[in-house]
């Protein structure tokens, strides 16, 4: 160590920082800033942008896709929901119940992720498809109405983005599962606290940080996926991803495009917030 | 279920001599989640299978025979698929090393220095993070139009280690909160200056949660599509090509590519797996978690 760097030690945990913060100001914060001024702004590719604080822009979106925005919010919850009913008594199993295949339970899990994303999410469109081989045989025997269709319709969208984020839900749920210590549910049931009674008063409350990491995990992408509806959607399941894509990579609309990704942005951080809120006040009651 | 009164032994009774209703309760649970991991199989089980469909073109849709034609002529067929898989591939190390790096330092300087600005410093990290996707592939975008940046892999490869740093310091800090000081410091009493007492003892020891954090750096940025979409201009990386493919048919070479991808990985993790227990069981006085 050079003798400047002994005298000022200080220093040397800020040399740590500067690669990594820089990188994350420069091409993080820096960008939100863009987006903002860019919202701000009035114009066209052709004739050129000017600042001129058009603070209204966010208003006008909020108005002119208000559809999408509450759709995507409904698909957010919705997918939330019903990721956490999937995953909670699986991660729940794998962590009591696991024994020795817990390892090749979570590898199970996480195994997904290995195919991309994109590939998975063509395969489910081709699985869901009017005359495949799940639908076609089903309306062959007939089970379903010829006419019966899953792709293009809210059901497909919902259930693609709860396939894609279903992982990232058991993985925080069976970690905070996995930490609760046994001793405390025994002790619940030497209390003669029916398995119920011991679920609903111990372990559940206990897992509430997951639940809190789980829900974000899947929340956070799911208000913001636009691939899912693209692909196994139609018109009427256009998510607000889907118009923030093609305002800006189709229409060029950069000022709306900017002002609905911050209104997205925004929505987000403040409804993490105030979950957040809620879950510490039931922490505290329970 | 029944919600009978209990004793505690109840879990070490052996199936056979429980009624047969307790039976079944114990057993739902387990089946449930077979089904969920068949549920999670699903997907790739079509793509695979798929691989081997008998087809001339690209309509990948019915079960035509089965061939091997498509592993043969893997990366003959489309050139540009190819293309795409090297971008892919060249992002992804680039992004990995320089993340890994960058991360680990923030990492480190987190839990081992006390330093004013933590606050801020966590926000940071943590933002990047709850921000969707699509807000920070748009905000880049924006960056890159109003600063006249044209798009290419370079840009794919900055936004790639942008969102890969916070999931670095993420994992690699929480492997480093786990961590005795005890240990540095009877090197250090035994004569280690700082650096030997690093490379020594403390690098080893968060080796693990570094090459964790890598992998799953990789992963990310491999499978990006999002991010990559706004930031990539004319190039394509690997899931952009299946994206674009999927408007007109995806061709079963990807089918093919998938499965292969997925195999890589699989049999990756399985090693890694056994080493882990291998080095388990070889240091069982060590408090690995």
């Amino acid at each position: 160590m050079p003798g400047w760097l002994r005298r000022h030690r200080g220093i040397i945990p800020y040399l740590f920082l500067v690669p990594g913060g820089l990188w994350l100001i420069l091409f993080f914060v820096v960008p939100l800033i863009t987006t903002a001024s860019v919202a701000l702004q009035e114009g066209s590719l052709g004739t050129g942008y000017r600042l001129t604080f058009n603070f209204g822009i966010f208003v006008e979106a909020i108005q002119s896709w208000d559809t999408q925005l509450v759709r995507s919010l409904q698909f957010g919850l919705i997918v939330t929901l019903l990721t956490m009913l999937i995953g909670y008594p699986m991660a729940y199993t794998i962590a009591f119940r696991g024994g020795r295949y817990k390892n090749i339970l979570l590898l199970f899990v996480i195994m997904p992720f290995f195919t991309s994303f994109i590939i998975r999410t063509i395969s489910w469109k081709f699985i869901l498809a009017d005359q495949g081989f799940l639908l076609g045989t089903l309306k062959d025997i007939g089970i379903l109405e010829p006419s019966f269709r899953l792709l293009a319709t809210p059901v497909a969208v919902i259930s693609g983005i709860t396939y894609n984020f279903l992982p990232f839900v058991v993985l925080p749920l069976y970690v905070a599962l996995e930490r609760i210590d046994p001793r405390l549910i025994e002790a619940a049931n030497d209390l003669y606290a029916s398995r119920h009674q011991a679920f609903l008063r111990v372990t559940l409350p206990l897992s509430i940080p997951g639940v809190f990491a789980a829900s974000l995990l899947s929340f956070i992408p799911a208000v913001g996926d636009y691939l899912n509806a693209e692909l196994l959607g139609s018109r009427n399941e256009t998510m607000i991803g889907n118009v923030i894509q093609r305002l800006y990579l189709v229409n060029n609309d950069y000022p709306q495009a900017s002002a609905l990704s911050l209104i997205l942005m925004l929505g987000i951080l403040v409804s993490v917030f105030a979950y957040r809120r809620i879950l510490r006040g039931q922490e505290l009651t329970v | 279920m029944a919600a009978s009164a209990r004793t505690l032994t109840s879990g070490s009774t052996p199936d056979r001599r429980r009624p047969l209703g307790q039976r079944i309760g114990r057993a739902i649970l387990p089946v449930y989640t077979g089904l969920v991991v068949i549920y999670l199989f699903l997907p790739i089980l079509v793509m695979a299978v798929f691989g081997f469909n008998d087809i001339e073109g690209r309509f990948n849709f019915t079960w035509q025979g089965f061939t091997l034609d498509h592993w043969q002529n893997l990366f003959s067929r489309y050139p540009a698929l190819n293309q795409s898989l090297i971008n892919s591939l060249v992002v992804g190390i680039i992004s990995t090393v320089v993340a890994t790096t960058f991360g680990t330092l923030i990492g480190l300087a987190l839990t081992r220095y006390e330093f004013r600005g933590r606050g801020p410093l966590n926000m940071l990290i943590f933002l990047p993070i709850a921000t969707p996707e699509i807000v920070l592939g748009a905000s880049l975008l924006a960056l890159f139009v109003s600063a006249g940046v044209s798009r290419d892999l370079t840009t794919i490869t900055l936004a790639h280690i942008m969102f890969n740093i916070s999931f670095v310091v993420v994992t690699v800090r929480a492997r480093i909160a786990g961590f005795d000081r005890a240990i540095e410091e009877a090197a250090m009493d035994l004569g280690a200056d700082e650096w030997t007492t690093f490379r020594k003892v403390t690098f080893p020891l968060i080796f693990p949660g570094i090459l964790a954090a890598a992998l799953l750096a990789f992963a990310l940025s491999i499978d990006d599509f999002v991010i990559t979409q706004f930031t990539a201009g004319q190039t394509t990386t690997f899931p952009l090509w299946v994206y674009g493919a999927s408007r007109i048919g995806v061709p079963p070479q990807v089918n093919v590519m998938g499965t292969l991808i997925f195999l890589i990985a699989l049999v990756g993790i399985v090693i890694w797996l056994l080493l882990q227990r291998r080095t388990m069981s070889a240091s069982p006085t060590t408090n690995e978690h």
